[in-house]
């Protein structure tokens, strides 16, 4: 197998194994810390793609910035794995496990014998991914989207202000 | 690498994510694995469209972008989410003391 071939398969066990303990963490602490490991995971692939801009968005928002304000909000309420709730009715655990379990079968059976499936997906290189051609793609075709999403976290802002304000 | 790797690959993780959303009941933990859907769905997006720019890569080299422009807009209002949904669990723990969603379930009455 070659070197791509074998990060790909390191980077899916480490973003699937990662993502089951999230899961099945009991503390959440354990929990914010899986999923920063399998946001990396993801950051990987998206470098094996060589997406390169997506990649380092991807550390610096989603690892850098939404996890530590998840991993404040838990310090802040101070939860631990004592006071996790825990499900007093075990067959609700099974039921959600095999639900989620069979939207996973389905998607999978759905895609099973389509031909279109088998293409190759270009790694290592191609220009799509680097920062300049997305960069003259989001600044001239997708303009008016950009500055829509700067009104978005404007919105968010103020919406995040107002509901955290304390009565009177 | 074939494409349906990568299917395969975003839909365990996607339906991860569901299985927490389903069996969880803090409320902090279920947002988390929204999170992961949402980054199942952009892992997708991008292997898309490598695989595009690879059917495209002899007539137009910078085919195919779209995509990663709209993982960049999906980072977007996940983040503005991801404020607004915090602030509102924070609330909800002032007043009641507690993230169970059974908990909170009981708000109606």
């Amino acid at each position: 197998m070659s070197v791509i071939e074998t990060m790909f398969w390191f980077l899916s066990v480490m973003a699937l194994g990662a993502a089951v303990m999230v899961v099945a963490s009991k503390s959440p602490v354990y929990s914010i810390l899986f999923l920063i490991l399998t946001f990396f995971a993801i950051s990987g692939h998206y470098i094996l793609l060589n997406a390169q801009f997506l990649a380092i968005v991807n550390i610096i928002v989603y690892a850098g910035a939404i996890m530590v304000l998840f991993l404040f909000v838990v310090m802040l309420m101070n939860l631990n794995a004592e006071s996790e709730p825990h499900q007093k009715n075990k067959w609700f655990l099974y039921i959600g496990a095999i639900s989620g379990g069979s939207l996973l079968l389905v998607m999978v059976a759905a895609l099973k014998n389509v031909s279109a499936t088998n293409q190759l997906v270009q790694m290592n290189n191609g220009e799509v991914g680097l920062i300049k051609n997305l960069g003259i793609k989001l600044f001239t075709d997708y303009v008016f989207p950009f500055e829509i999403s700067s009104v978005l976290f404007l919105s968010a802002m103020i919406g995040a202000v107002v509901i955290s304000k304390k009565e009177g | 690498m074939p494409v349906y790797y990568y299917i395969f690959l975003a839909v365990a993780l996607f339906s991860i994510g569901v299985i927490g959303v389903l069996i969880r009941r803090n409320a902090i933990i279920i947002f988390m694995c929204v999170e992961l859907m949402l980054n199942a769905a952009n892992l997708l997006l991008v292997a898309f469209s490598k695989m595009h720019h690879q059917a495209m890569i002899h007539t137009n080299s910078t085919a195919a972008s779209d995509a990663q422009v709209f993982v960049f807009f999906i980072m977007v209002v996940a983040a503005a989410e991801v404020s607004v949904g915090l602030a509102i669990i924070v609330m909800m723990y002032r007043n009641t003391h507690s993230v169970d969603v059974n908990f909170l379930n009981r708000l109606k009455n």
